[in-house]
């Protein structure tokens, strides 16, 4: 079956990636290099689908709310948790998964297929180890700054849309934000953050260091690392919140 | 000196690329390793440095058997590698000189300066000059090669593989190239293997010629010999364009 055959070659990937890093100066470089192209550039981004999926939380929310024994707080309860639980790490991971692991698949590729792979190897370099480990460790560490950022301008978003719709009285907002606030809720988001960073890294870089062939292909593999993480990240999105929200 | 013995190498769908092959690359010698587009060449060189396994047979690098060695040990004898990938495959993400720099960045001990130094001493060995910031996307083809022979030879290597340096290339700079990798061989006392298809290579530095027939070695000798075989497969890979006809004829 071609699925064994992947999680075979997945797991011996992974095995070489993690193993000891050759120069720790370099290495360290290298996760900030990562951390910046990978981490630094998709802030924008981030902010943009933050602020809007925020704003659409709310109006949706309080035209939903037509029974007036409802309180009007409760918007803001709404878009705090859709954004805690759900939004900022599961449409996040989703949007990066499409910008970051296109990125990381052509990049990884193209050093495949022009011969550059071969190159670090010749030279007695572990070149998944070299080219893939500080991508995760970077993905892992400033995804979840990504996450409360998008956390925080998702809320904000819901404030101004709200308060200039006229939806929702400012103090109204802020209380719901604050009511009934279960920080458990920020841990879970966290933990599927790390998870979707990992899948998104490993997954891209897999279909990167595997590739054959030529520019076309390189495109191929960029098309699955995206399809395939995302598959994965709404999989794991499930096996989480089943493992770690219900009692 | 680089000996190889008796080795085979099939790929999955089970066409056997490699079929027995012997061969001493000689030190400080130029060996070029000639056949048509589709022999194997880059399959052999790709399997001498161990990219490739060999099914059958075995690779020594001056006694050390490397086809036996794990990857630790295989690392050390690694360093000791320079190669010129047919691409060049320089690291697109640095410039020339963070391209000649990364060995030593990787495995020497060397001062920062001291690694400069010997970076630009070797873009000098190989007369590029000047274009050290540039990214590999902005320099020629010709100038590629140069690149990714000073990058391997950053290290001082003991052994040089070369994969179709010159392919590509107009045949004055082809020339240059070919004259370069014979020079640097000489100097340092290098096992020097390149490959190429292009006869004009043979004739300016085949001081000993393989020639590769369908992952077969088909003939072993020097530039001087190679024009009088009788070896009917490489007569016709010799013999395939009309300058070189002329030559033949002109010897007589
Ligand atoms: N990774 C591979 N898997 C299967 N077949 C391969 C692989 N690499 C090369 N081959 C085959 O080996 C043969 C020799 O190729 P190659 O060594 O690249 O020839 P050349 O002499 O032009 O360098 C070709 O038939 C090629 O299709
Ligand atoms: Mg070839």
């Amino acid at each position: 079956m071609k699925l064994f055959f992947h999680l075979g070659r997945y797991t011996k990937l992974m095995g070489k990636v993690f193993s000891r890093p050759g120069k720790a100066s370099i290495f360290f470089k290298q996760i900030l290099k990562e951390i910046d192209s990978l981490g630094i550039n998709s802030l924008g981004i981030v902010i943009i689908i933050a602020f809007f999926m925020g704003v659409v939380i709310t109006l949706q929310t309080a035209y939903n709310i037509e029974n007036p024994f409802i309180p009007l707080y409760l918007i803001g309860l709404g878009t705090r948790d859709s954004m805690i639980l759900e939004f900022s790490s599961t449409i996040c991971g989703l949007i990066l998964a499409g910008k970051v692991g296109s990125s990381i698949a052509s990049e990884i590729g193209t050093m495949r297929v022009t011969e550059q792979i071969d190159a670090l190897e010749v030279m007695g370099i572990n070149s998944a180890n070299h080219l893939i480990l500080p991508k995760i460790i970077a993905a892992v560490f400033i995804n979840p700054f990504l996450t409360i950022i998008s956390i925080f301008i998702g809320i904000f978003g819901g404030w101004l849309a709200g308060v200039l719709s006229g939806a929702v009285s400012s103090e109204n907002y802020i209380y719901g934000v604050q009511y009934a606030f279960e920080p458990f809720y920020v841990t879970y988001s966290l933990i599927k953050t790390l998870f979707f960073a990992f899948i998104i890294t490993s997954v891209s870089s897999y279909e990167g260091f595997y590739c054959t062939g030529g520019a076309l292909e390189v495109g191929k593999a960029s098309t699955k690392a995206v399809v395939y993480s995302s598959l994965m990240i709404l999989l794991f999105n499930v096996i989480l919140t089943q493992l770690l929200l219900t009692h | 000196m680089i000996e190889v013995k008796n080795i085979s190498k099939q790929f999955e769908d089970g066409y056997k690329v490699l079929d027995d092959i012997n061969i001493v690359f000689e030190t400080g010698k130029t060996n070029l390793v000639i056949g048509q587009s589709g022999s194997g060449k880059t399959v052999l060189l790709k399997t001498l440095v161990g990219l490739h396994e060999v099914n059958e047979g075995s690779i020594n690098f001056d006694d050390r058997n490397f086809t036996s060695m794990n990857f630790t040990e295989r690392k050390l004898v690694r360093q000791e590698f320079g190669m010129v990938f047919q691409g060049g495959a320089l690291f697109d993400s640095l410039s020339v000189i963070q391209n000649v720099m990364f060995p030593l960045q990787m495995f020497s001990h060397l001062t920062h300066s001291e690694k400069l130094d010997r970076a630009n001493f070797c873009l000098k060995r190989v007369d590029l000059i000047n274009k050290n910031h540039l990214s590999p996307s902005e320099i020629s083809g010709g100038m590629k090669k140069r690149v990714a022979i000073a990058r391997a030879i950053a290290l001082n290597p003991k052994y040089l593989f070369c994969d179709e340096p010159n392919s590509g290339l107009d045949p004055i700079t082809s020339i240059l190239i070919d004259n370069l990798i014979k020079e640097i061989t000489e100097e340092y006392q290098i096992t020097t293997i390149v490959n190429t298809h292009d006869m004009n290579s043979v004739m300016e530095i085949g001081d000993k010629v393989i020639y590769i027939y369908k992952g077969r070695k088909w003939w072993e000798g020097n530039k001087t010999q190679i024009f009088d075989t009788n070896n009917k497969e490489l007569n016709e890979f010799i013999f395939a364009s009309e300058l070189t006809k002329m030559i033949k004829h002109k010897r007589g």
